[in-house]
């Protein structure tokens, strides 16, 4: 089971990079569960500053950007 | 961190915070910027230590500012490390002699308005790029 958290405060690019995310998931065909982190702390302790970011299996791949759903592939797959 | 960043010209300040009196000065001189709000400050040694969050940051930012105290250029460097040039200070260009500049009010001041009007140091930054350093397109 993969953990799929989208950190950011809900903006449309938040909203942009959950979607390019579960997408992703899907073409993966993993099992998966996406988690948004709103609360500005939890994001913070993560030591991200820029939103919106992802977060796999507790590791940030990218922040501040909404990366094209190749790219998300291959970060949640770890490549 | 404000609401919500989203991209929209974000900028990242570190120091190198070491040990000298130059390194000193630096990370009060940052300290100061970072609570006035000129950037948003970051820990240079999280991102030294490879903790994803932190690195990703300082990929994801549109302008990245490093405040070194000496030419050894620590924070520079880790920040190279990561594939990112950053724009970058030096507090003994600006003047300051290591080991003979006692960190207090006036030092930190200097410093602090250096990097504050873009007036000193060696700025490894891309004008195209829009480095947000005030050097208006020339460094």
């Amino acid at each position: 089971m993969y953990k799929i958290e989208v950190l950011g405060t809900g903006c449309a690019k938040c909203n942009k990079l959950e979607e390019t995310a579960r997408k992703a998931a899907d073409e993966l065909g993993i099992e998966y569960e996406v988690v948004k982190v709103k609360d500005i702390n939890d994001i913070m302790n993560y030591g991200v500053m820029v939103t919106p970011a992802l977060v796999v299996n507790g590791v940030v791949k990218v922040a501040g950007k909404v990366p094209a759903i190749e790219e998300v592939k291959k970060m949640i797959g770890g490549k | 961190m404000g609401d919500c960043a989203c991209n929209s010209g974000t900028k990242i300040i570190y120091s190198c915070s070491g040990a000298a009196d130059v390194g000193e000065i630096a990370d009060r001189a940052v300290r100061a910027l970072k609570r006035e709000g000129f950037a948003q400050g970051s820990c240079i040694a999280a991102v030294g230590a490879g903790l994803s969050g932190y690195v990703q940051s300082a990929k994801g930012a549109d302008v990245n500012i490093v405040v070194d105290g000496c030419p050894v250029g620590c924070a520079r460097k880790i920040m190279e490390n990561i594939g990112v040039t950053p724009v970058s200070y030096v507090v003994t260009e600006m003047g300051f002699v290591k080991g003979s500049s006692p960190a207090n009010p006036e030092t930190i001041e200097t410093v602090y308005r250096n990097i504050k009007e873009g007036k000193t140091g060696e700025q490894k930054c891309t004008p195209a790029a829009g480095c947000g350093c005030g050097c208006g397109g020339s460094c």
